[in-house]
Formats: structure tokens, C-alpha cells, sequence
């Protein structure tokens, strides 16, 4: 028993811990962390239990993260926003999803719709759309799968015309996160059909420009706080200025982007786990089943430390992916590492927790069960593990070519 | 508008203890904070200031350590900040401390509004509020639930009462206490921690505020701290005996003795 007891001391001060390693975060990085676990914990944490029930969008939250200026962390400072880099998304990010993931991803998808204008855009484009992300008065979105096109990207068939004063897009996006509570839309069309993914160019949506309309909202398996929908679009006409870069450079730019944004997910999904985690132990420390707390059972205590080990290595790993997205060098592996390794430890992490809560965790009146269902996208969007694992491979050739 | 905010700092906890041979609050391991009841006063003085425009100057007497709470009151939206800190504060009941803030707003020029928590969640008497409205000499409103409108120096307000509320008109400048009711506080910016972190905070003493020694602190007090303890709960019941008459009578007689009835 004694063992038991000191065992149990042990898993608990990994656990308590929002982080066991020292990570060597600045000021401001654990400034932004706090930050954005008091809203999680103030703001969060009271309605998510609701917001999934009802698949509400969270504008009342997003009202929050925008005062708390974390909207303005992937802006650049000359656009009004304070130009930090993908760690500290990740580092917000995480406490958003500790809480609920539904919510976190909803603040994310304003990043990954904002950061091919940021990278590629216009001066003029900038100027005009930026500002008002950073205030969070504007959401923003990120369109490239279709019905016919998934993990095979290339195959989209949405269209951008050139036409006098613009391009004409005609075609329908699917799965939209954000989709018809986003202000602004990156969008990813063809503007010549005859070059495959080389005639595949992004452009800036206005949400009220004429002929673009959203479809079914769609009914989800977890992050349900989210929107997720359809966006069609009819000869809508769109300036010629709010084409980002050149034409042709869509796919590309798309690809590059969620390389960019693959940490983020994986941030995302340590939250999940952090809170399962922290969920399952509070739980298994109460239960007294057999005349004592489940907690003292070795089993388990070996799920918890299981878990617990897991989410310190996918941690370890996403801050690292994200440093090293910061540093410029090439990060195509590192990320997909990051969001596959995380993700999977998410969905692992969940279902134990899950099990360790047993009935009670399988109850929506306890928390776990939602973080199992929130886990599960974690493993499907951004890149489906399979392709990312496809991408990894790749790369560990390309690498072994090189050293030979 | 030039808004004062009063803040106290106080413990962070409501599990309070005392300490009995000094009769004073054991602070020791307890986290301080904005008194809660006050961080509604600086939320609506910020929000005043972001309608009306003007400055919101976040004000405290206490020790050293009560930075830390105007430090968090400049990431909550607050422009300035001043703390009153001196050995001869010290000791200060509700009138030394209303005086010692008085001073303070007196010296810092004209205003408009100040704005307190309806109490302290520590000493609970929701007396420093008015005392400075006397000692300054304008008028007082607490329990302030809503202000409807500021306009050509008079204010509109609601104030709380047990069947409502009572809508008031004042002129300006005057003290108010905020209940809770008038707004949901908002959590720091970035921008304002950052803000806060190289704000630079005076502290006035004695002298910077240029008070009678013999007004503030201990000396200025006029009631005395004869011992803080945390009272007994004794309950006693009795039950009566005998025929119902035999106990109303019974319970009459004890009533009368106790001095009930």
C-alpha cells in the first residue's frame, strides 16, 4: 500500500503539471500559455459541456480570445498584431484544446486562413483584410477540399475565370471549418484547368460577395462547438486584386501552408490528451471501488503513467516541430511527425481515459467521452495520418538518397 | 472623464485566518488579489473610458506588495496607476484609509468619477466608498447596478435596491460603489500585460501626499482593533415536554425571559 501511495504522489505531480519538461519558454511564451488557460478555464470550461450539446458556434469566446489579443499573435506587428511565431500558437492552442477542441480549432482556423495572405499577399490585400483578423473582428477560413478531392488535393474542380474586372469562381468547397461564421475566405480554385495542380491559384472571399452561398451545416462526431460547412459558389465574382500571388501558385502555396499549420494540429491534440489525462486521474484518484481508491491499483497506475508519458513525448515533439517552423528551415517532416504522432496519442490517451472513468466516463455528464470524440479528427484533418506517414516515408528516402 | 478606480488588495482565499496573539490576518502563503468586488468597479471605469474617452487611474493604499494588483489593473485596461504606501498608512480603519485616498484624488487635480467596489470581501464594511465621498463633498451613490448615461457632466444610474431598482441622476463629479451586477469583468490582453510589465508605478508616502500625520494610519483611526476572532457556532436546542398548552406557555415564558417578545 505504501508503494501504492508513493506511486500515486509520483503520477500526480506529472500529471498536476500542465507540462513535466522544462521547456525553456520566454516571459512572454508562459505569458501566452496562462493567458490563454484562464480563458479556457474562466471562459471555457463552464459551457463546453452545452456548446457540444448544441453545436453552437462559440462567439461569445471568440469575443474573449479577440480582447485577450490572441487573435494578434499570427499577425504581424506591422498589421497590427504582435508577430509571433507557430510556437506560441501552438502554446495557446494546446490550453484552448485542454479544455475543448471544438473551440480551440475554431480560434486556429483563423490562423490557417489568414497566413497564405500573410506570406504571399499583397501589400494592398494586407493592409485591407489583416487588421481586422488580428482585432478578431473578422474570422477567417480556409478552403481547399471538395467532394471530389480529400487527400488528393489536385483533384478540385472549383474554378476561377478570368474574366473583365476579376475572376468568376464557380464550384463548391466541402467540410469548410469556419465555414459561414468566417468574414474572409482563402480559397483554392483552378484559373487553368488544362495544368493540373500547376493551374491552381488562392484567393481572398468576402463572405458577403454576391454569389457565394453556404450550404448544409454539417453534424459531427466531435469539435461540434465548430462550424463546418459548405461553400458554393455561383459566377461570384472576385476582384482581380484579391488573387494572392500569382497565378498557378495555389497548390503550392496550399501545400506549404499546412506544413506551416501541421504543429497547430498537433497542439490541438495535446491539449486533448493533457485534459483526458488530467481528467482520468482526478476520477481514478475519487473512485473507491474494492475498498480503496482506483487510483492504488497497479494497472492502473500503469494506463496513467502510459498516458502520461505519451503526452510529454507528443509535447516534446510538437514544441519542437513548431521551433522548427520558426527557424525557417524545412519543416515538411517535422510537422507531419508532429501532427501524426500527437494525434494518434490523442486518440489513445482519450479511449483510455474513457475506460479508466469506465460507466461514468462513458456518461456525457463527465467530460471524457467528448475528448474521445474530439480526438478522433485530429487523425483525419489537415492530412490524414496514412498520407502524412506516406509523406514521412518519402522524405526518409529523399534523405537517404541525399546522404548516399 | 478623469475616472479614479479604488482598489484593495486582499487575500485570495475566503478560508481566513488569525492570527490570536496579534489579532491581524495571517497573509503568509495566501495568494493576494483585487478585492473581486472591485474588479467590477475597474471594468466599468474602463468601459467608461472606451465610450466617453478620457483616463482611468487605478488607486491603492496599502503595503508594497499591493503592486501587484495595480500592475494587473494596467493589463485590465487601466491608464495610470498609484500606490499609496507609507509605515504611517498603516493601522487605517475606514475613515483614516477614505481620508488617505481623499488626499490622494485631491492631489492628483479635478475629477469626475470614482469608482469603488460596493466592500471588501476582508473587512466587509462598504464604509470607505461614502467616507470620501464626505470628505471631498460630493454626492454618493452605491450599489450602482447599471449607468445608463453620462452626459453634460450629470449621470444616470441605476441603483439596486431589494424590490428593483431605483434609476438616479447626479451631478458630476461624485463617488459611486458597483455592485456586481453591472458587468463581467474582462480577462487581460497580451497587449495590456505587456503594458503592465514596463509600466512604471509611483508610490506616494506620507510627504508626496501631504497629509496631517495625525489624520491617517493608526493615528487617524478612530475605532480600534480590540481582538478578531472567528466566533463559535454554538447551537442549543431544547425540546419541550408535556401537553401542547404546557409547551406554548413554556416556550412563551422563555421567549419573554430572553427578551424576544
Amino acid at each position: 500500500l505504501t508503494t501504492g501511495i508513493f506511486y500515486n504522489r509520483l503520477i500526480a505531480i506529472a500529471i498536476k503539471r500542465s507540462s513535466l519538461l522544462q521547456y525553456f519558454l520566454t516571459e512572454e511564451q508562459k505569458t501566452i500559455k496562462d493567458l490563454a488557460r484562464k480563458i479556457a478555464e474562466e471562459r471555457i470550461l463552464p459551457v463546453r459541456a452545452q456548446l457540444d450539446e448544441k453545436e453552437e458556434f462559440p462567439w461569445s469566446i471568440m469575443k474573449d480570445i479577440a480582447d485577450s489579443d490572441l487573435f494578434r499573435i499570427f499577425v504581424p506587428a506591422e498589421y497590427e498584431g504582435l508577430g509571433y511565431g507557430c510556437l506560441e500558437l501552438c502554446l495557446a492552442l494546446e490550453e484552448l484544446s485542454r479544455a475543448c477542441s471544438g473551440v480551440a480549432i475554431s480560434f486556429a482556423v483563423s490562423a490557417l486562413g489568414s497566413y497564405t495572405l500573410i506570406d504571399y499577399g499583397s501589400e494592398t490585400l494586407k493592409r485591407k483584410y489583416l487588421p481586422d483578423i488580428a482585432s478578431g473582428k473578422k474570422l477567417a477560413a480556409f478552403a481547399l477540399t471538395e467532394p471530389t478531392a480529400g487527400s488528393d488535393a489536385s483533384a478540385i474542380r472549383t474554378t476561377a475565370e478570368k474574366v473583365a474586372g476579376g475572376y468568376l469562381i464557380n464550384g463548391t468547397k466541402q467540410f469548410i471549418t469556419n465555414g459561414g461564421e468566417a468574414a474572409v475566405y482563402t480559397i483554392i480554385a483552378l484559373t487553368d484547368k488544362s495544368k493540373g495542380t500547376r493551374g491552381a491559384s488562392a484567393f481572398i472571399v468576402d463572405k458577403d460577395t454576391p454569389g457565394f452561398t453556404f450550404g448544409k451545416k454539417e453534424k459531427k462526431l466531435g469539435i461540434r462547438a465548430s462550424a463546418t460547412r459548405e461553400l458554393v459558389f455561383q459566377n461570384c465574382l472576385v476582384p482581380e486584386e484579391n488573387l494572392i500571388s500569382r497565378p498557378g501558385m495555389g497548390f503550392i502555396m496550399a501545400m506549404k501552408l499546412l506544413d506551416k499549420s501541421r504543429p497547430s494540429v498537433g497542439a490541438q491534440a495535446v491539449g486533448i490528451a493533457q485534459g483526458a489525462l488530467e481528467a482520468a486521474y482526478d476520477y481514478t484518484q475519487q473512485r473507491v471501488q474494492f475498498g480503496q481508491p482506483l487510483i492504488l491499483q497497479p494497472v492502473v497506475q500503469n494506463m496513467l503513467a502510459d498516458m502520461a508519458l505519451q503526452v510529454e513525448a507528443a509535447r516534446s515533439l510538437v514544441y519542437a516541430a513548431a521551433r522548427n517552423v520558426d527557424s525557417g528551415k524545412d519543416y515538411t517532416e517535422s510537422s507531419a511527425m508532429a501532427k501524426v504522432f500527437a494525434s494518434d496519442v490523442a486518440m489513445r490517451v482519450t479511449t483510455d481515459a474513457v475506460q479508466l472513468c469506465g460507466g461514468a466516463g462513458y456518461m456525457k455528464d463527465y467530460p471524457v467521452e467528448k475528448m474521445m470524440r474530439d480526438a478522433k479528427i485530429t487523425q483525419i484533418y489537415e492530412g490524414s495520418n496514412q498520407v502524412l506517414r506516406s509523406i514521412i516515408a518519402s522524405e526518409l528516402r529523399k534523405r537517404k538518397a541525399a546522404n548516399k | 472623464m478623469n475616472i479614479f478606480v479604488c482598489l484593495k488588495q486582499v487575500p485570495g482565499t475566503t478560508d481566513v485566518k488569525i492570527n490570536p496573539e496579534t489579532n491581524t490576518l495571517i497573509r503568509q502563503g495566501i495568494p493576494n488579489i483585487i478585492n473581486p468586488f472591485d474588479t467590477y468597479a475597474l471594468e466599468e471605469g474602463v468601459r467608461l473610458k472606451e465610450k466617453y474617452g478620457g483616463k482611468v487611474t487605478a488607486i491603492s493604499m496599502g503595503p508594497p506588495q499591493a503592486m501587484d494588483i495595480l500592475k494587473e489593473a494596467i493589463s485590465l485596461g487601466a491608464d495610470e496607476a498609484v500606490l499609496l504606501s507609507d509605515r504611517a498608512f498603516s493601522g487605517a480603519d475606514t475613515w483614516a484609509t477614505a481620508f488617505t485616498l481623499a488626499g490622494a484624488v485631491r492631489k492628483s487635480g479635478p475629477f469626475d468619477l470614482i469608482i469603488c467596489g460596493r466592500q471588501s470581501t476582508d473587512g466587509d464594511t462598504a464604509q470607505v466608498g461614502p467616507e470620501m465621498a464626505e470628505m471631498l463633498d460630493v454626492p454618493f451613490i452605491a450599489y450602482v447596478g447599471q449607468i445608463e448615461e453620462i452626459l453634460n457632466g450629470e449621470i444616470r444610474l441605476q441603483r439596486l435596491i431589494d424590490e428593483g431598482h431605483e434609476v438616479l441622476q447626479s451631478s458630476l463629479p461624485a463617488v459611486i460603489t458597483v455592485s456586481k451586477e453591472i458587468n463581467k469583468p474582462r480577462l487581460p490582453s497580451l497587449r495590456g500585460i505587456a503594458k503592465s510589465r514596463s509600466a512604471k508605478i509611483p508610490v506616494w508616502t506620507l510627504q508626496d501626499v501631504g497629509l496631517d500625520p495625525d489624520k491617517v494610519g493608526l493615528n487617524g483611526s478612530f475605532t480600534r482593533v480590540v481582538k478578531i476572532f472567528t466566533p463559535e457556532r454554538v447551537k442549543k436546542a431544547e425540546m419541550l415536554q408535556g401537553e401542547i398548552e404546557t409547551q406554548v406557555d413554556c416556550l412563551l415564558e422563555k421567549l419573554k425571559a430572553t427578551r424576544l417578545i
